[in-house]
């Protein structure tokens, strides 16, 4: 055996502080979600092309020097040049300034409606899941029965009805799509509720609004947002899937669904009138989509290989 | 005695995010037939990836065997193929889950999950295989088989699904069977029957079994032979007796002394082992136990202990057995417990490298 | 089970309830409808509807009238034709919706288990990425565009189908695709994640533990279990098909419902929208409900709970 001097086999003990070390640094949640988050490409992807879609829809229609709601009656249905980069359309308006301006039409109403479903829908599920019995009974069966109704077809009844606007699309939308986002957060709610660690703070005082504040709502963060950000892509869908009913926005309003819908039917003749609004919508969706999967993988570990 | 399986400097590590967890660090061990090993120790001490090492079960990548040898019956499992692999588990080799709510498909009945592993291995047909699975679950102490061989798990309680899973992995007839903690998931009063179930089929078949468990009461009860795992090692093993009357490594002191006996009449306080196991990823220099150690040393902090040999059977990786190492009192419910046995040398041989 | 199925038939016939409700008040305050007689109506017509909804009759009378001829299997009359009926249009074009449907249904299933059984088995694999990159696109296509897309390229650049109408075999291959598309990639979503959950249950080690071959294991074990949620998918997807059919027959000109319906939409034509919109509820509503009967007959753990599972 090699030789060991004596000294090393003095007793030295327990040493405190590296027994309690962690080794790894320890990262808070939302930064360890951001890292997981970043590490995945698609939805880095999704991300740089949503803020060139924000971009292009803040600054787009000031690029050119034509008006979206301008009518050239001399320059109808040209395709994409160095004047018009994205062509014109039957009424030679500016299919770039137009595409940019449905842009900030399209995300609005995305937006619209995702925030219009997380007001209702949180405040829904929230009583719902933290009254529990009775209450919650009989808020989610309305739930339930409402869940019942098919969405686009009422969407549709209700387009019919209170005619197209940005307004009434958006009511359209919201009147049953917060049931999701109300059932998310009820579950979230009431799983949350029994948690040992929200028990705990319930035995040790802690008051409702603060059990709320500090534990729940923070910790149900995670699935509203991934709810809110699966919410836009459908509304923007939606939209257009409108749009082509005939029960979209009506001119000069321009939104890539109504664009659509009007290069629909010059397809033959005129592609690009279809193709760049088609192409930014489902650039749109993509986006959203990939940044919503990314977020929910990030913000869950274990379901990472979800969906 | 027949040696079924020897385990040779065994290495296993994971490659996860932040880097490779060596889950298991050079382990070697030997088990006999129709003998009884537990394996103990704390939760991440490695005890269940060695044992689904063994079965190669381990999900391959991330995790990845990088060194050692697995003989089982002289034969390396280690290089052995997929297909190779799929003769052996269940047949030779079988093994017991934790948890019996989820260890059995949900939507096949039970009947039809032991028969599995008769058609598979016994060549049997589909008639005779079922009367065999009426008969092992007979076996396992199942009242009714004939009406409960065609019912699904979830009409099972978890005593009665783990019985099944005994009847599945007996259904071989195995020479080895390992049991990953197959009573920590039931009632004390269950997991006493479970216990007497495994007694007494281990009798009957004559099967090795290799059980895990953090319970130092469910080790008295059916173990021949403690191995004692700490940081991805074995830092002890010998037989019951060795371990419980005349443990030798501080670990294992610190397990028994946190097992709360009822036959202490004495006040004696439960002394918990300080702080937490290391982190794998990066395993701390000298010995892994060191940093909890209370009775360490500073050549603890600075190289790895070797293997020191007690007896015949006992081993112990412990920088106190060493001739230079100052004589150490273990806590007092430790002691009072400590008996000298006849077997032990007058001096802890160290072993040398390799074995 | 009978309890849970009382139930949902419960629920269905509110759910029902309120839609034809919600129809009926709708298109009596849809401006320039047929119940507020503002417009002149051709009077065939006008007598048409003064005998079907009783128009001079109170509206609550009205309603209970309505509600009565529903039950009768009766949606009324066109408020623009006055030859033909609601039902005449659902017997006319219903048959041709329901063989679209059904092909791209088919397709949607077919392909997209097959995509997510492959991107689960090769989890982290460059099949996993292509399926999935597949059905983010299939996802964030919508249906109109995909139509168009199929259409522009397949029928009218490369002429390899017929650009549109409703006749032969090749007719209906690009309509099914577009609208079993985005289907197609939910569910091949759907059948990845439930095959890569089963695949990390407790009950997959044991099958290996016994020695099974990974095929055995992935057909016994893995493959039925991670179906169930796709089965449960099948309302939604009835749903998808259904509005989706909407536009496709639009764009490639099949006489379907849904283009009555989308006519019927532009022509403002309300008794039809109406009749149309409870049809298809009571379509969806009742198959969704037999996907849910499927399904706890299909899952074995449902059977004794007698209510929905993880309620």
């Amino acid at each position: 055996m090699q030789q060991i001097s004596k000294e090393k086999f003095q007793i030295v003990g327990v040493k405190a502080t590296d027994a309690e070390r962690i080794s790894k640094p320890s990262l808070s949640f939302w930064k360890d979600v951001s890292i997981r988050f970043r590490k995945n490409k698609l939805a880095m992807f999704g991300i740089v092309l949503l803020i060139i879609l924000i971009f292009m829809a803040i600054f787009g229609p000031y690029m050119t020097k034509f008006d979206y709601s301008t009518n050239d009656l001399m320059n109808t249905n040209k395709p994409p040049s160095s004047t018009h980069w994205f062509g014109t359309d039957d009424l030679g308006r500016d299919m770039f300034a137009r595409t940019w301006q449905g842009a900030r039409i399209s995300l609005f109403i995305g937006v619209a409606a995702a925030i219009v479903d997380f007001i209702i829908g949180v405040t829904w599920g929230g009583i719902a899941g933290f009254k529990g019995g009775r209450v919650d009974e009989i808020m989610m069966r309305i739930a339930d029965i409402l869940y019942g109704v098919p969405y686009l077809l009422l969407v549709i009844l209700l387009m019919v009805v209170l005619g197209a606007n940005l307004t009434t699309m958006i009511i359209a939308m919201t009147i049953t799509g917060w049931i999701n986002m109300s059932r998310i957060v009820r579950g979230e709610v009431l799983s949350l509720k029994n948690q040992e660690y929200v028990l705990a703070a319930r035995t040790l005082g802690a008051n409702v609004t603060r059990i709320m504040g500090r534990h729940l709502i923070p910790n149900a963060m995670g699935s509203i947002l991934v709810t809110m950000t699966l919410t836009i892509p459908s509304a923007i869908f939606t939209e257009a899937f409108l749009s082509f009913l005939g029960l979209g926005l009506t001119p000069p309003l321009a939104s890539w669904g109504t664009m659509a819908s009007d290069g629909l039917a010059s397809l033959q003749y005129y592609p690009w009138r279809l193709f760049f609004p088609a192409i930014l919508i489902a650039l749109t969706i993509f986006a959203f989509n990939v940044i919503g999967d990314g977020l929910r993988d990030a913000l869950d570990p274990r379901l990472r290989n979800k969906g | 005695m027949e040696k079924i399986l020897e385990v040779k400097d065994l290495k296993v590590s994971f490659q996860v995010y932040g880097g490779e967890v060596q889950a298991v660090r050079g382990i070697n061990f030997d088990l006999y037939k129709g003998e009884t090993l537990a394996v103990v120790g704390e939760s991440g001490s490695g005890k269940s990836v060695l044992n689904q090492t063994i079965m190669k079960l381990i999900p391959m990548p991330p995790g990845k065997i990088t060194g050692g040898q697995i003989l089982f019956h002289g034969q390396d499992i280690v290089k052995k193929t997929d297909k190779e692999m799929e003769k052996i588990r269940g047949k030779e080799i079988s093994m017991i889950f934790q948890d019996p709510m989820t260890s059995l498909n949900p939507t096949m009945k039970v009947g039809h999950q032991i028969m599995e592993v008769l058609l598979k291995h016994q060549n049997m047909k589909s008639q005779q295989a079922k009367e065999r699975a009426i008969e092992l679950l007979r076996l396992v102490g199942i009242p009714m088989p004939e009406k409960r061989v065609n019912q699904y798990p979830h009409e099972f309680s978890g005593g009665m699904r783990q019985r099944a899973m005994i009847a599945i992995a007996l259904a071989a007839n195995p020479s080895l069977l390992i049991a990953d903690e197959p009573t920590t998931a039931l009632d004390v009063t269950i997991q006493a029957q479970i216990l007497e179930l495994m007694k007494d089929l281990q009798k009957k078949m004559d099967t090795s079994i290799i059980f895990i468990t953090h319970d130092l009461g469910v080790v008295a009860n059916v173990a021949d032979r403690v191995a004692v795992m700490y940081a991805g090692q074995i830092v002890e093993i010998g037989t019951v007796d060795e371990i419980f009357y005349d443990p030798r490594h501080p670990y294992t002191w610190g397990l028994l002394a946190s097992m709360p006996s009822l036959d202490s009449d004495h006040k004696s306080e439960l002394a918990a082992i300080p702080g937490t196991p290391p982190d794998l990823t990066n395993p701390p220099k000298g010995d892994a136990f060191a940093a909890r150690n209370q009775y360490a040393m500073a050549i603890d902090f600075e190289e790895e202990p070797p293997m020191f040999q007690i007896s015949e059977t006992h081993f112990a990786k412990t920088w106190l057995l060493h001739p230079d190492a100052p004589k150490v009192e273990p806590p007092e419910a430790v002691k009072r417990k400590m008996r000298k046995l006849s077997s032990t040398f007058d001096k802890p041989v160290l072993v040398k490298e390799g074995k | 089970m009978v309890k849970y199925i009382s139930k949902r038939l419960l629920y269905m016939i509110v759910s029902l309830l309120l839609i034809i409700t919600a129809t009926f008040f709708l298109m009596r305050i849809a401006p320039g409808n047929p119940f507020t007689s503002e417009k002149k109506l051709p009077p065939e017509i006008e007598a048409s509807l003064n005998e079907h909804y009783g128009l001079d009759k109170p509206w609550y009378v009205q309603y209970g009238d309505y509600l009565g001829r529903i039950v009768q299997w009766d949606f009324g009359p066109s408020f623009k034709y006055e030859s033909r009926t609601v039902n005449d249009l659902i017997n006319d074009g219903f048959p041709v919706s329901l063989a679209l449907g059904l092909e791209a249904i088919l397709f949607a299933v077919a392909v997209g288990i097959v995509l997510g059984v492959i991107a689960a088995l090769r989890h982290n694999k460059w099949q996993d990425y292509t399926a999935m990159i597949v059905a983010v696109f299939g996802i964030s296509v919508p249906s109109f565009i995909m139509a168009t897309f199929l259409q522009y390229l397949f029928a009218i650049k490369l002429g390899l189908f017929p650009v549109a109408r409703w006749e032969t075999f090749s007719h209906t291959v690009l309509p099914a695709l577009a609208l079993g598309a985005t289907p197609m990639a939910f569910i091949a979503r759907l059948t990845r994640s439930s095959m890569l959950e089963v695949l990390s249950n407790d009950y997959i080690k044991t099958a290996k533990a016994k020695g099974l071959s990974r095929g055995a294991m992935i057909m016994k074990h893995t493959i039925r279990n991670a179906l169930l949620p796709v089965v449960s998918y099948m309302g939604p997807l009835a749903a998808g098909i259904i509005t989706g059919s909407f536009i496709i027959e639009k764009i490639f000109g099949i006489p379907g419902l849904g283009s009555h319906f989308v006519l019927s939409i532009s022509n403002r034509d309300y008794t039809v929208i109406m009749g149309v919109t409870v049809f298809y509820s009571i379509l969806l509503l009742v198959s969704i409900l037999l996907v849910d009967i499927a399904y706890g007959l299909i899952d074995p753990r449902i059977k004794l709970a007698g209510g929905k599972k993880g309620e």
